[in-house]
This record gives C-alpha cells, sequence and structure tokens, in this order.
C-alpha cells in the first residue's frame, strides 16, 4: 500500500492562510459572512479560517457546525450505523453569507446532504463552498468556490486529512487502497 | 453503536450502552426540536403504524410528531377495546400489518406480552407503546434523559417511584433502566400495591413517604388509576391522598432539593398536589418535551439500521 504526503504542516498552514485572504477578498471583507464547517474535520477547518480572518480584519466570525448524518443518501443501506451528532449553529443563518467547509470535496453527495440540511435552517442570502483539497469524480453538478489544491486521482485511492486537532500532525496523504479493501467514502 | 435487537419491547435486559447511545442520540434531536423547522428526513419513504388499543393522547401524539419529524409516512389507529378476544384480534391485525408492507409498528395494548407476540409474527420493527402492566419502554427512556439532562448522570442518583407499583407498567420500565444505569431505586405505596418479591428486581420497599423522602433525590409520582378503588385495594382517594399523596408539607422534609416527576396524566391532588406539580420542584412538562426526542432516537437507530 503505497502513501504519499502531499501537503505538509508548512504547506497546510500556507493554505489555509491562502483561502481566508480569499475569502475576505471574494466578499469584500468579513461583514455578514459566517463560517460552518461539516463534522468532523470540516469543523476544525473552519476553526482556523475563522481566527485567521480575525486576525486579518480584526473582528471576529461567527462558526458554526453542521452534523449531516440524518441527511445522508445511504443511511439506510450502511452496515455500520453512522454516530449522530448534534448540529451547533447558534446563530441565525438567513440573510447570512455562508462559507461551508470539508476536507475533501469527492462526489458532492456529502455537500448535498450539507446544503439541505443548511436550508432547513434558514435562508443564507448566500452559500459558498471552501475544501482543503477536491479530488474529482463528481457524481452531481456541484463545484467548490474555493479550494486549497486539486488533486487528480484515480477512484480507488484514498485521501487522508490529518490535523492535529484529532491526529498527530497538519497533513495530506494519498493512499492507494487495493480493490478489495476499497472504502466507500462520501 | 448499534441496538442489538431490532425492537424495542422492554428495558428489562437492555444493556447499559444500548441504554447509553439512545440517550445520546436522544441530545441531537432534541436540539431540532428548538429550530424553526423542526424537520430531518432519516425516515423518508418508511411507513410507520400506530396501533393503540388502548387510549391514550400523549403518547400517542408523541410518537406521531417524532415519526412525522422524521419523515416517515404514518397511519395511526385508535379503538377501544373490542369484543373480539383479544389474542384473535391482535392476530389479524398482524396478518393486515403484513399484507400492507409497513416498514414500523408502534403498539399499545393492554394485554402484557403483546408487542412481543406481534414482534414474532410479523418482518416489522415493533415498538413498544405500552402493553399492559408489563412494560413501556420509551416512558422509562424519556424519564432517564430528563434525569440525566438535570443531574448529569445517572450512577449513584436516589430515585424513588409512588404509588401503585403492581400495575404500573412505567414503574417496571423505569426499574430496569435505572438499576442498569447505575442509579439506586425505591419503591414506595400501600402494601396491597406493591408486588411481592419486587426486591428481586434490585429495588428497596418503603410503606411510608415520610420515611423514604430524606433519603432520595427524585420522586417519580405514579398515576392512581380510579378504577383501583372499586377493586377494593385502598380504602378511598382521600385516605391515598393522606398517606402517599406527594404534597409541599411532606416534601420539605427533604434532605436535598427533590424533582418530581409524574407520566400524566395527573389526578390533581391526589397522588400528587397541584401546587407541587407547578412549583420549580417539578419537571413534568420537560418530561414531554423530551418524550418526543427519546421517540425520535428509537424510531431513527431501529428504522435505519440494517439487519
Amino acid at each position: 500500500m503505497k502513501k504519499t504526503k502531499i501537503i505538509d504542516a508548512d504547506s497546510f498552514r500556507r493554505t489555509v492562510n491562502r483561502l481566508a485572504h480569499e475569502v475576505l477578498e471574494r466578499n469584500k471583507g468579513a461583514e455578514d459572512v459566517a463560517i460552518v464547517g461539516i463534522r468532523t474535520r470540516g469543523e476544525f477547518l473552519a476553526r482556523r479560517l475563522a481566527s485567521k480572518i480575525e486576525e486579518i480584519e480584526g473582528k471576529s466570525v461567527q462558526v458554526g457546525i453542521l452534523d449531516i448524518t440524518l441527511y445522508r443518501d445511504d443511511l439506510r443501506g450502511r452496515l455500520d450505523q453512522p454516530q449522530l451528532k448534534s448540529t451547533e449553529i447558534l446563530f441565525d443563518v438567513t440573510g447570512k453569507i455562508i462559507v461551508l467547509v470539508d476536507d475533501v470535496l469527492f462526489t458532492g453527495r456529502t455537500i448535498r446532504a450539507a446544503l439541505n440540511a443548511l436550508t432547513d435552517l434558514g435562508r443564507p442570502a448566500l452559500i459558498e463552498l471552501l475544501v482543503l483539497v477536491d479530488r474529482g469524480h463528481r457524481e452531481l453538478p456541484i463545484k467548490a468556490d474555493f479550494i486549497g489544491k486539486s488533486v487528480p486521482t484515480s477512484s480507488d485511492q484514498k485521501i487522508q486529512v490529518l490535523m492535529t486537532e484529532a491526529d498527530r500532525e497538519d497533513a495530506v496523504y494519498v493512499e492507494d487502497v487495493p480493490e478489495d479493501g476499497k472504502e466507500m467514502t462520501q | 453503536m448499534k441496538l442489538r435487537s431490532r425492537h424495542l419491547l422492554g428495558l428489562e435486559g437492555v444493556s447499559k450502552e444500548e441504554i447509553a447511545a439512545i440517550l445520546d442520540t436522544a441530545v441531537s434531536f432534541r436540539e431540532i426540536l428548538d429550530r424553526p423547522i423542526k424537520k430531518v428526513p432519516p425516515l423518508q419513504g418508511k411507513t410507520v403504524v400506530n396501533l393503540f388499543f388502548e387510549s391514550s393522547t400523549r403518547t400517542r401524539i408523541s410518537f406521531e410528531l417524532a415519526e412525522r419529524r422524521l419523515s416517515a409516512d404514518v397511519v395511526s389507529f385508535t379503538t377501544a377495546a373490542s369484543s373480539v378476544s383479544k389474542g384473535e384480534t391482535l392476530k389479524d391485525t398482524a396478518r393486515n400489518i403484513e399484507a400492507m408492507k409497513i416498514d414500523m409498528v408502534v403498539i399499545r395494548h393492554s394485554s402484557p406480552g403483546s408487542a412481543h407476540f406481534l414482534s414474532r409474527v410479523v418482518d416489522a420493527n415493533v415498538i413498544n407503546a405500552g402493553d399492559g402492566g408489563h412494560e413501556h419502554p420509551t416512558q422509562g427512556l424519556l424519564d432517564m434523559y430528563t434525569l440525566r439532562e438535570k443531574f448529569g448522570s445517572l450512577e449513584g442518583l436516589r430515585v424513588c417511584i409512588v404509588g401503585d407499583i403492581t400495575h404500573s407498567r412505567v414503574a417496571r420500565s423505569n426499574i430496569y433502566g435505572l438499576t442498569t444505569m447505575g442509579a439506586e431505586v425505591s419503591v414506595c405505596g400501600p402494601e396491597t400495591l406493591i408486588p411481592r418479591e419486587i426486591e428481586k428486581l434490585g429495588v428497596k420497599v418503603f410503606h411510608r413517604l415520610e420515611e423514604v423522602i430524606p433519603k432520595v433525590d427524585v420522586l417519580n409520582v405514579l398515576r392512581i388509576q380510579l378504577e383501583r378503588q372499586k377493586s377494593g385495594l385502598f380504602p378511598s382517594l382521600r385516605e391515598y391522598h393522606r398517606f402517599f399523596g406527594v404534597t409541599k408539607e411532606k416534601v420539605a422534609r427533604a434532605s436535598t432539593p427533590i424533582t418530581i416527576m409524574h407520566p400524566g396524566p395527573i389526578n390533581r391532588d391526589v397522588e400528587l398536589s397541584a401546587d407541587l406539580a407547578d412549583s420549580e420542584h417539578s419537571v413534568i412538562l420537560r418530561q414531554v418535551t423530551n418524550g418526543v426526542a427519546i421517540r425520535m432516537a428509537v424510531l431513527y437507530l431501529l428504522g435505519t439500521s440494517t439487519q
């Protein structure tokens, strides 16, 4: 099993910095911007972006966490029941510019679920999508507004995003997974 | 975490981990109940039938709301006790359910064991919403949820169930659940309404409220069925109230501020005084709100697992 590091801790930090600047540039500042991360890695990424934006703009942005378990389209086909966690969005999303954050963009099904979950909470003025890695293989017409790194992959490869909040390091790996051990990731 | 059984028939034999998993899942659903749009899609395309052979307002509405908030299709069937022999009716009903391709059944019936019977004859997931004097597992779960919400943990919590223990499915589900979760459970009531050998379920027995109140954190007050008076199990409602009615004066003797629970509907000033039911000691309305979250959690866990 071959495993290659494609983003190390330094470039991870630079990428998050660049993404924060891009979000500010596109939205002409942080006014009305709120960042919503999809559990689990998206949440960590959202918090890092928020603190970077605060550092640049000198004012805080609201951060929310979205749990999309109830909106998954594969909820009933799975053998292992995914652990349901809470959505923690303590502000009204209506009228806000929501930057939806996830670690990896793959089939687009997670984002579809997140969009439904988010619009059930209110009517944002605008939703933008930010991902650390875009690995292709979309199964739905979904495209990210802000991309950390585009990584062309084959469908039997696996992208692993590690973040110090839960893991030993900040890094992104590409892993070759043998056919029979292939894992379904949304 | 996945439940071992594909039905929820009772809390007897349900493990500590499983109960904890249901309570944790309910926390997520409790948050949804505070949203402007209280609906989520996990049971889309599933059909749930509510079979209520016995009258019920709270439980039926609570289950219906839970089902609809999970986007299930819901059919409700209510009937007073039929003249047809009950076993026969239930078997017929079960056959009809099979034929209609229904995914989940919620059943309330006056005969103990009716939910077990149904689970043996249909393919659908069966949830017991009260079977005679046997069990009412979702009530037990929502009581535990409410206590955990208030006290943080059930371990070592001292809970006394007051009233007609013999005929109470709420008492039985609470005893099984709470003892599994490590709470210290006792029961209190007239000797005629406490089953012999109940100590074997791991509870202490008291016959005087004054004696038990200083020793507990929580009183779970059961509804006294007015019909029981006719069968001679206690002399009069007035006398019952005098000895076993929970009042502000009696509760004032507690060592710590006591929490009052009641599964409803309340006979005000019989088993529980009206002023106490509406006081800050009471978590009765919280129990009702939490009931919807607990039922959503059970429906979700059973309805989305593939077995």
